[in-house]
């Protein structure tokens, strides 16, 4: 560690004003704050601060991103073995399976990776900026919410135009109104269709005679209840996106999330208070037998569980008041169930209603906070206040 | 008569170093007063370097209103009047003499007074400058009247000083001080004190106030939260306050006709050897008092105030104008290996990713003492995490939108934010647990002043 510690203090004074590499600065400082937590101190106001810094905080998100992945991972695996041989057991080849799903996943993640972080690094380096770690979740997000035979081209371009047109060009992390990684996914769906839907994509190089349809893509087509069960569902023994198949797995996260405080447990509970409430109304009035799907069944298909869980709760593009996360939450469940049902073009509603509501969240912390707001020239007036 | 008020939201932290029974009276070799203290002053001089000055005489006099005099502690000769940047005035630094001369104030009975005689003799003696208002945390106007008047009786910050030691045996002067207030005002006198640690008679016996026991946790002896609970401010009202401690000053020169600005201060902090008490006067040198008691070996900061809202000073430093407290804690200016990834067993904290964060979950009394330091324990970032402040402001504010709005410098929006009705040391406790390790207390004051600027008192 004194070793580390001495290299880094002999070649710091390179990448500062005047040195060899000043345009290099921010790159050297992100790998030096990785290493070593800085020994920056207090200047102003509250003399000492909490221990937990964003880096913690965004290593607690890709932590709880950790089982999701692993399950993907054996998931693309199992489901391509699974094409060729349709009596495989889930068990049956285990090496296999998990050593197919890395060979798969593995440069998904490391395109997101490199693209995403060398366009942060030159963000934070032009605008002499620290390197901020906001993209560390976001870059595991986007393979994450990719099917697993998307062409490692498009995940750059995707990765590419999220980052510059859905962050940076607003200043950054904290300043995007569109949650990144969600809009990478709807990059590709609007613009390369034919790679995001259909029967096709969703196994890795599948058997043709396979039919290898998605859950939601089987309701879309008019099926009374999906082919697989309810607990296969729920397990994630099916074919989908890498991260989102296995409810259980994202329910790990999301564990871990809620204990550590760093998720909203508000948004959570509310996305799925929705979309029970539109699943029920369904119930009640639907005709077709989608509308008259169980609600359970929509947590557990598709990308709802993992949108509620890491998507929704993304705190920069979600409502920031509480109250106004009990009504954004409410409103994304709602909206999922209500695009599945009733829109013909898109099976999938969860992105969609992320984005939507991402885009209304000012607008109902604004109304939340206007609340107050009245509430206070409310009791000036009652003293006597004149008008504002 | 006594309301028992309970706030819900807040947070004490306990820290190692709390101070013990005993009082002490050290020998001061130099007092000064720090313009700087008072918030927006800009002080115009009335003595020069080698000037003789009694205690009680003028120092300087405020620009804005020429009947505000900022007087001498001590009697002593002026030795030096240091300038910073801009040659604006630091300190004012007044060397004392062996026996102390007073300025005669006249001991008038309180009785026969009006209301201007007990406003000529409270800014003449400078004592005036004990009160401070709210909106803005300044010295009020003379010439203007609050809707209450609130005695502060306990203070809820880390490490506080205990106010049943501070105010030991100034029961007379307490109420003394009382009466002049009822002289200000045709409010009510609202002396606040703590639920469960005020047990002293000199605040719970005084007589023609309303006496509010306020229970919680911290920020609950911060003026804003109470005026929450008892009388919101709205816009184009004032509250006054004042530390139960200067009120007792006040008390003393209506009765014996002289400033006796005596101020008991503890020395708090986990580098302190002996945290205890001191008795001194207002803006005493710290310097004898942490000569023999602090651990000088290690890297250490010297505060004046709490550890949450003081200021730096030096170890030869002066007390703050408003100050009971000097803490010591250790200077953080050390890398960590890997700190962001480690379990945690022993960091301060709020979340619970870290292992201790686990303890905060604790009921107060069996939190243990911790161990803190200066490192700010990571880089600034943009404000990323929502929902936090609010679970440690116990005010009927939207923090994040308010801090903003400080930021753009938007007034408007600001004062609809209720920006009245909150001072910078109300957002301390947001400020130590934001993530994005901003200077929320700096922005929160900045707002103040410009609104203070643009609108006027």
């Amino acid at each position: 560690m004194k070793l580390l510690r001495n290299i880094l203090d002999n070649l710091k004074p390179d990448f500062e004003k005047g040195g060899k590499f000043p345009w290099l600065h921010s790159t050297f400082d992100a790998f030096e704050t990785f290493a070593f937590v800085p020994k920056t101190t207090t200047k102003n106001g509250a003399h000492f601060r909490d221990a937990l810094d964003m880096k913690r905080t965004m290593t607690m998100v890709i932590i709880a991103l950790i089982p999701a992945l692993l399950f993907g991972t054996y998931n693309i695996g199992y489901q391509h073995f699974l094409s060729l041989d349709p009596k495989i057991g889930f068990f049956d080849e285990i090496w296999n399976n998990l050593w197919y799903g890395i060979l798969k996943v593995l440069p998904i993640i490391i395109v997101s990776y490199v693209v995403g972080l060398s366009i942060e690094f030159g963000f934070a380096q032009w605008r002499g900026h620290e390197v901020n770690e906001g993209f560390l979740v976001t870059g595991m997000l986007i393979p994450l919410v990719m099917p697993p035979d998307v062409p490692l081209w498009q995940v750059a371009m995707a990765t590419a135009f999220s980052v510059v047109i859905g962050k940076e060009v607003f200043g950054g992390t904290g300043m995007n109104f569109l949650n990144p990684a969600l809009l990478a996914r709807a990059f590709l769906f609007f613009a390369f269709p034919s790679s995001m839907s259909g029967d096709n994509v969703w196994i890795a190089e599948k058997a043709d005679a396979f039919s290898g349809a998605t859950p939601l893509a089987e309701m879309m087509a008019g099926a009374n209840i999906p082919t697989h069960s309810f607990m296969e569902m729920l397990l994630g023994v099916m074919p989908g996106s890498i991260g989102e198949t296995s409810a259980i797995a994202i329910l790990l996260g999301a564990i871990l999330l809620l204990f550590t405080g760093i998720g909203s447990w508000r948004i959570m509970l509310s996305v799925f208070v929705g979309g029970a409430v539109m699943g029920l109304t369904f119930n009640l009035f639907g005709s077709n037998p989608y509308t008259q799907l169980p609600f359970y069944y929509h947590y557990v298909m598709g990308g709802f569980m993992f949108g509620a869980v890491f998507m929704a709760t993304d705190p920069v593009t979600a409502s920031q008041t509480n109250r106004g996360k009990w009504i954004y939450g409410f409103l994304i469940g709602v909206m999922a169930v209500l695009i599945r049902v009733v829109n013909p073009a898109y099976p999938e509603g969860m992105m969609l209603s992320i984005l939507l509501l991402n885009v209304f969240a000012p607008l109902i912390d604004y109304y939340v906070v206007d609340s107050n707001i009245k509430k206070r020239i409310k009791r000036w007036k009652m003293k006597g206040g004149e008008n504002v | 008569m006594s309301n028992i008020i309970t706030v819900k939201k807040g947070f004490d932290i306990k820290i190692i170093g709390e101070a013990e029974n005993e009082i002490l009276t050290p020998k001061v070799e130099s007092y000064a007063i720090k313009p700087q203290d008072y918030i927006g002053l800009i002080p115009k001089m009335m003595v020069k370097e080698g000037d003789r000055v009694k205690a009680g005489s003028p120092i300087f006099y405020a620009k804005h209103n020429e009947k505000i005099l900022f007087t001498s502690a001590v009697s002593g000769v002026v030795q030096s009047i240091k300038r910073g940047e801009k040659r604006v005035i630091e300190e004012v630094i007044i060397i004392p003499e062996q026996t102390q001369g007073y300025e005669d104030f006249g001991k008038e009975s309180l009785a026969s007074m009006n209301r201007e005689d007990v406003l000529e003799k409270l800014l003449k003696s400078g004592l005036w400058t004990l009160i401070r208002k709210r909106p803005y945390a300044i010295i009020p106007n003379p010439d203007s009247s609050p809707k209450c008047i609130i005695v502060s009786g306990f203070d809820s910050s880390p490490l506080a000083a205990n106010y049943n030691i501070l105010l030991r045996g100034k029961a007379a002067e307490i109420q003394l001080g009382v009466d002049v207030l009822k002289k200000l005002t045709k409010g009510n006198i609202h002396v606040n004190v703590s639920f469960d640690k005020t047990t002293c008679d000199e605040l719970l016996k005084l007589e023609g106030v309303e006496i509010n026991k306020f229970k919680g946790q911290h920020p609950v002896g911060n003026i804003s939260v109470q005026i929450a609970k008892l009388d919101p401010i709205n816009k184009g009202e004032s509250i006054w306050y004042i530390d139960a401690q200067d009120l007792a000053i006040i008390g003393k020169l209506f009765a014996t006709g002289r400033v006796e600005k005596d101020r008991t201060i503890a020395l708090v902090g986990n580098e302190v050897k002996n945290p205890q008490y001191y008795s001194v006067k207002l803006g005493a040198s710290i310097a004898n008092i942490v000569e023999k008691n602090v651990n000088k070996e290690n890297n250490i900061r010297y505060i004046s105030g709490t550890v949450l809202t003081g200021k730096t000073i030096s170890y030869d430093g002066y007390l703050g104008a408003y100050d009971n407290l000097v803490s010591v804690i250790t200077e953080g200016d050390y890398y960590e290996f890997l700190g962001w990834v480690l379990p945690g067993f022993k960091k301060f904290s709020l979340y619970r990713t870290f292992l201790s964060g686990f303890l905060n979950l604790l009921p107060k009394q069996k939190r243990k003492p911790i161990n803190i330091d200066t490192n700010l324990h990571g880089g600034k970032r943009a404000l990323v995490l929502t929902g936090e402040y609010e679970k440690v402001l116990p005010l009927d504010i939207y923090p994040m939108q308010l801090i903003k709005a400080c930021i753009i410098g938007d007034i408007d929006l600001m004062e609809q934010l209720g920006i009245y009705e909150v001072d910078a040391e109300d957002f301390a406790l947001c400020e130590v647990i934001d993530v994005s390790k901003t200077d929320i207390q700096q922005i929160i004051r900045d707002g103040l002043e410009l609104m203070r600027k643009e609108l006027g008192e």
